[in-house]
């Protein structure tokens, strides 16, 4: 029981940049706007989110300053993807391999250096909660915010008009430009909401996951993220529960190693990525389901008065 | 008010120019950026784009750098030039390193004139199995090729470091880990003597002319490029999407795996776990700036084999980390795209009347 709760707990932590990233881009691919840019997003915000916070001692400072240059990357991507209506599969990839770069450079004095990360706040009473006030209510607090990021998004996109706006941009911009909304500005936000939450998910890892910087921290999270959301059909809930068997299958060879198996770590570390693509072969079983949901419009640039 | 407007027909002087402005913004920055951090910028320039090719020997570097980014990115360009996606060369280079090197230490004692054929078959051959993974996954159960190329990637690597840190780890390396050296029967044979500029150049610049007169003289080449530009009329044609898909793949594998082969057989002699400084990536800048045409991507090449070792360069002489390679690259590809959407569209300068203020706002939508 104590094993499990803990299995548990780690699972909560590791897919906690997951569902950050994924959350955001969710509601970027709502809007029609397919960003392939998430790893570099989220290395930026790695970076940044650790320079700032080892330079001014204050993690909150770290955190913002990760979500301001995820936001920064994002709005490069929205130049070229949405205003010069550049294909969306280049302009991510370039993204992607600018942020690589330049989050290597701008991180390379940091290698090495360490920080006090984000730790462990219990919630009074709901901590105390057999199993589940471990896993949820005894976690650092961008575990608290990531959960509150899902409640906003989901409650965003099935209750409120902007949800309603957003999907309907995705869906048939035109239609929803008819209406008098303004479909570029709507995916600049939703592009920008995206590269937040892209920034936050980095700074998860550079300040609570391992509070340390190295060149590609990451390690494909941001596209293991791409391929969850169309796992979960665009949707918040399955996102989440998506985000968290992810999370268990990459701190499996941990809790293999703690159970006295003997396994190469090397091999085990392929688990993630290997189940990423059996996910994608499992949506094969009924693409008509995976067609159904994928909003229409998703990676066509939109050029008003064509 | 600047606006951005449709061209009738696509510019094709822009096509041409678009990489050279590209080059320059990314220049101009680099500039900036040297002065940023107080650095001469004049000798930041020098030390990158002109010291690391001053003399014979740099430019047998750059000719080392360029053999697996052609190799790469010609396999990548017969993929691109039918829209399919292939992210995986990083993948298929390291399955091919992967599988030259088991080969060539299974035949560590053998002697002979077959062996190094027989070890970069190898190579090959494993670049191809990677790739067809990621080609039945497209064709057979319709998986996005980025996803599925990406993850083989971070799977090709683990394996990678799996094996060179446990069957293949050589038993008296002092724990490092890295497989033994290989025969000499399975090196490659340097093509200027005295440098460590090997015949993987030449297997580069035949797979650019491979490429050359596949589009330009073969009926393959032609599908490939309708496919690319029109599915629909290519399904029209009786053009079997299909097999063209796994036809680009397999390429795609063959070039990137026998660039991984030549990697291990050339200038490194073992299985280390650094086999690439990310040539596979590198490589899909190259085919993007060299217009995906046969010629650009060897001019290409060379320019992105220049930022490996100027990079290094500034390293040593200006004390720079060696991550100004990734940036480099990445502005430049970055500014690449911008530059290409002018391809599609140019800019106006319009001073609207008040009437087509209205005219303009009914069609965009802001009233």
């Amino acid at each position: 029981m104590e094993l499990l709760t803990n299995v548990l707990a780690a699972t909560v932590v590791a897919g906690t940049p997951l569902l950050l990233v994924a959350l955001g881009e969710l509601i970027c691919e709502r809007s029609g706007v397919l960003n392939l840019g998430q790893e570099g997003m989220m290395l930026m915000g790695a970076v940044a989110g650790f320079v700032a916070a080892l330079t001014s001692g204050s993690l909150v400072v770290g955190v913002a300053a990760a979500i301001l240059a995820g936001i920064g990357m994002s709005l490069l991507f929205a130049f070229m993807a949405v205003s010069l209506a550049a294909n969306q599969y280049a302009a991510g990839l370039a993204l992607t391999i600018f942020g690589t770069g330049l989050s290597a450079f701008l991180g390379a004095g940091f290698v090495g250096q360490s920080i006090d990360g984000f730790t462990r706040v219990a919630i009074p009473f709901l901590s105390d909660i057999p199993v589940l006030g471990r896993v949820l209510f005894d976690q650092d607090p961008l575990v608290y915010l990531s959960l509150m990021a899902f409640a906003g998004v989901a409650i965003f996109l099935r209750q409120t008009r902007g949800g309603l706006l957003l999907r309907a941009v995705g869906e048939d911009p035109e239609a929803a430009n008819a209406n008098g909304l303004n479909v570029l500005v709507l995916r600049y936000l939703a592009v920008a909401f995206g590269g937040g939450m892209a920034g936050l998910a980095g700074a998860y890892l550079s300040l609570a996951y391992t509070p340390l910087w190295t060149e590609n921290m990451t390690a494909g999270r941001g596209w293991i993220a791409l391929a969850l959301v169309v796992f979960a059909t665009w949707r918040p809930e399955r996102v989440v529960l998506g985000a968290y068997l992810f999370g268990a299958a990459s701190i499996l060879h941990l809790v293999l190693q703690g159970l006295g198996w003997k396994s190469s770590t090397e091999l085990l570390a392929m688990l993630p990525y290997v189940v990423t693509i059996l996910m994608l072969v499992l949506l094969s079983w009924n693409p008509g389901r995976t067609r159904l949901n994928t909003p229409l419009s998703l990676g066509q640039p939109y050029r008003p008065g064509r | 008010m600047l606006l951005l407007e449709r061209r009738p027909v696509d510019s094709s002087l822009m096509r041409w120019t678009s990489p050279l402005l590209a080059l320059v913004l990314t220049v101009t920055t680099g500039f900036v950026l040297f002065l940023s951090m107080g650095k001469d910028p004049m000798d930041g320039l020098k030390f990158f784009f002109i010291t690391p090719i001053s003399d014979l020997m740099g430019l047998a570097e750059l000719g080392l750098k360029m053999a697996p980014l052609l190799l790469c990115a010609a396999g990548l360009t017969v993929c691109y030039r039918a829209k399919l996606w292939n992210i995986g060369a990083e993948g298929h280079f390291l399955m091919g390193a992967l599988g030259a090197s088991i080969m060539a230490v299974w035949l560590v004692d053998a002697d002979g004139f077959w062996v190094l054929p027989v070890v970069l078959l190898a190579g090959t051959l494993a670049g191809m199995l990677w790739a067809a993974v990621a080609s039945g996954l497209k064709t057979h159960l319709h998986c996005n090729e980025i996803l599925t190329t990406i993850m083989l990637n971070y799977i090709a690597l683990n394996l990678l470091l799996y094996v060179v840190h446990g069957p293949l780890k050589d038993p008296y390396g002092f724990g490092f880990p890295q497989s033994v050296m290989f025969a000499d029967s399975a090196l490659l044979p340097a093509l200027i003597p005295g440098t460590r500029l090997h015949l993987g150049l030449a297997f580069g610049l035949l797979a650019a002319v491979l490429v050359w007169v596949l589009f330009a003289r073969s009926f393959i080449g032609f599908q490939l490029n309708v496919v690319g530009q029109d599915h629909r009329a290519a399904a029209f044609a009786g053009f079997g999407a299909r097999r063209l898909t796994w036809f680009a793949f397999l390429v795609g594998g063959a070039t990137a795996g026998l660039a991984g082969a030549s990697e291990v057989t050339g200038p490194i002699g073992q299985l280390v776990p650094q086999v690439s400084p990310g040539y596979g990536y590198t490589a899909i800048i190259v085919v993007f700036l060299g217009r995906m045409h046969a010629l650009g991507i060897v001019v290409a090449s060379a320019l992105l084999a220049l930022t490996f070792i100027g990079g290094e360069m500034l390293q040593i002489a200006m004390n720079m980390p060696k991550a100004v390679t990734g940036l480099f690259q990445g502005l430049l590809l970055f500014y690449l795209l911008i530059c290409d959407a002018f391809i599609h569209y140019r800019i106006r300068l319009k001073w609207p009347s008040r009437q087509t203020t209205i005219a303009a706002k009914t069609v965009t939508g802001d009233a």
